[in-house]
């Protein structure tokens, strides 16, 4: 079960440089999840490849937090929100006999941008613990919306009559097929994020996350960035609903709940902030440790709770600089 | 040597660059800024000196947008800017430095400065070209820092320099936006004596090019660098003049000068 996370341990070459190191835990990242699934079929193939496809999923949906706040300082207690906008869209469409994977995911882009344009507009007036909250009450709201969709399930949710449609095919009924979407549009969309956070447009949002005052005394006006990024963030985590509807072929409130949101926002610290790889592999570690303590009890809440502050609080900055940092 | 007589004949014929028009402030009871008016030629260097706490750093926040006035205009090139943002009076050629030092700690010192050349050069909202490797930003930046000697440190994260460099980082950043006003807030505090030369002579370099509001404690330098000099004292100005009309204005003497004397 740990096929993926351990190679990244063992990675670490003897006296890398500091840039070869950082760039070994994406690439052992990655090139463990294209090869777990080969690994998988001399286990519980169905089982571990539906887990580590989760685990993908909610990574791509982390990965977009750490845009918000290890790029622009910006904790946004409302992430899964966007989840939940993705996988309504898969299943709202899906009910009315739609089920195309591009035209669901082409509503859930548009729904999750108009929904951050507008959330994000008003969040991103106000700062810190403001901001936090705000995210939250709008993610909850979101979250009553959907228990109250009588024709979609309501507080229950409901069952996606089949998995999505690749131009007609069901292609996506293959559990591998399903991961390797899942892999290459996390691959893609790190490497998208790759550049835009080191473009001209990340580069003013990594300076407004040091020192607004300054920005705006060059003549950056902070919000503007903040709002597009705010978009793109909610619109990546809306893929990730596309795909996690399609992963558990069930959609209800729960892949919404603040529960969630705060789960991600472990992921991104427990990962590393400001990493990207950082948060995938934060996702790896949460979903794989949440895994395997739940398997010793069923109170695993109990030990995985203060186990993440004690991680939070030991390995500062998060395992990603931690590996990097290592020096065998 | 009141305002309109000492107007230099720039000011006079072109307009000057900046003007404030009866600027008011208060902060609670105190009047911050008392009924100021003063212009800034287009080439002139305009220097404020006034004892702590008189309302100097507060007037540079209201030129500069931080902070807003409660009565009064600041014109800019003839424009009424009052209403604009920080930002877009950055964009309109209004620069400044602060007076703690305010700079990017986690970028490197060329990345201070291109980060400031971006802000003037095109859109901002630009996805995918890797920026600080962009030539069209760094270039003119490393001109910048050579003009300060700061270009061997142009690899260092910014919050590693000394507190002089800093101070000269900070200048460096105003610079980079090329204004066609700078608002200094004090450059040479805290600078070790080379330092102050380097900067006095960058500043003796650039007088003539732009208009500069320049505050400053210290006198040699301001006596040296300035073209007008106004007295700020409580809120008000109470003088403004060449160096030797301000330097033999009984009023500066009692309120300003004296004090330092003593
Ligand atoms: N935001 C604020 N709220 C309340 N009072 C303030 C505020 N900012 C400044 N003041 C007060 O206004 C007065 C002028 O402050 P300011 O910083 O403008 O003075 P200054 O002339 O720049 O002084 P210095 O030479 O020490 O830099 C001071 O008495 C200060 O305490
Ligand atoms: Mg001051």
């Amino acid at each position: 079960m740990t096929d993926a996370a351990r190679p990244v341990e063992q990675s670490v070459p003897a006296a890398a440089p500091a840039s070869l190191r950082r760039i070994m835990v994406p690439i052992v990242v990655f090139a463990g999840l294209a090869i777990a699934p080969w690994i998988a079929q001399f286990g519980t193939e169905s089982f571990i490849l539906s887990l580590l496809t989760r685990v993908m999923v909610l990574g791509l949906a982390a990965l977009s937090l750490d845009l918000l706040i290890g790029y622009a300082g910006l904790v946004s207690f409302g992430q899964a929100a966007f989840i939940g906008i993705g996988a309504y869209a898969v299943g709202i469409l899906a009910s009315h006999g739609i089920n195309g994977i591009a035209l669901q995911t082409a509503a859930a882009l548009a729904a999750s941008a108009i929904f951050a344009a507008i959330t994000g507009a008003i969040s991103l007036r106000t700062r810190g613990v403001y901001f936090i909250m705000i995210t939250l009450a709008f993610g909850q709201m979101l979250f009553f919306l959907a228990t109250s969709l009588a024709a979609y399930g309501g507080d229950d949710g409901m069952t996606l009559p089949s998995r999505s449609l690749f131009l007609g095919y069901d292609l996506l009924d293959s559990d591998r097929a399903l991961y390797y979407v899942a892999f290459v549009t996390l691959g893609l969309v790190y490497l998208a994020c790759r550049m835009l956070v080191a473009s001209r447009f990340g580069r003013v949002l990594r300076g407004a996350r040091q020192n607004p005052v300054r920005m705006q005394a060059i003549g950056f006006s902070p919000y503007r960035y903040q709002l597009v990024l705010y978009i793109i963030a909610g619109m990546i985590a809306a893929l990730a609903g596309v795909l996690l509807a399609n992963t558990s072929e069930f959609v209800s409130p729960a892949t919404m709940s603040w529960q969630r949101s705060g789960d991600l926002i472990f992921m991104v610290v427990l990962g590393g902030m400001g990493s990207l790889h950082g948060a995938i592999l934060g996702a790896i570690v949460f979903l794989l440790a949440e895994e395997v303590l739940a398997g010793f009890t069923e109170h695993w809440h109990i030990i995985f709770g203060p186990l993440l502050i004690l991680c939070v609080l030991y390995i500062r900055g998060g395992i990603t600089p931690l590996i990097e940092r290592t020096r065998p | 040597m009141n305002e309109t007589r000492s107007a230099p004949m720039t000011a006079r014929m072109t307009g000057p660059l900046l003007v404030l028009d009866h600027l008011a402030k208060n902060y609670g009871a105190l009047k911050v800024t008392d009924d100021v008016s003063l212009t800034v030629g287009a080439t002139e260097l305009h220097a404020i000196i006034g004892p702590n706490g008189a309302g100097k750093t507060t007037l540079i926040h209201q030129i500069s947008g931080l902070a807003q006035p409660d009565s009064g205009r600041i014109l800019f090139a003839g424009e009424d800017i009052t209403p604009l943002t920080m930002a877009e009076r950055a964009a309109e050629g209004l620069a400044r430095s602060f007076q703690i030092t305010s700079i990017l700690p986690d970028f490197s010192v060329l990345e201070n400065v291109a980060l400031a050349v971006q802000g003037r050069s095109g859109s901002s909202f630009r996805f995918v070209r890797n920026a600080s490797r962009e030539e069209a930003l760094n270039a003119p930046a490393r001109v910048i820092l050579n003009q300060f000697d700061l270009l061997p440190r142009a690899d260092v994260p910014a919050g590693l320099l000394s507190y002089g460099e800093k101070r000269q980082l900070e200048l460096a950043i105003a610079l980079a936006t090329r204004p066609r006003l700078l608002l200094l807030d004090e450059p040479l505090a805290g600078t070790s004596h080379e330092e102050s030369a380097r900067i006095i002579a960058t500043l003796k370099g650039l007088k003539g090019t732009l208009g500069i509001l320049l505050i400053e404690h210290d006198m040699d330098a301001v006596f040296q660098l300035a073209d007008r000099i106004s007295v700020l004292v409580y809120g008000r100005i109470i003088a403004t003049g060449s160096a030797d009309e301000v330097r033999n204005n009984p009023e500066v003497r009692s309120a300003y000068l004296g004090e330092e004397a003593a």
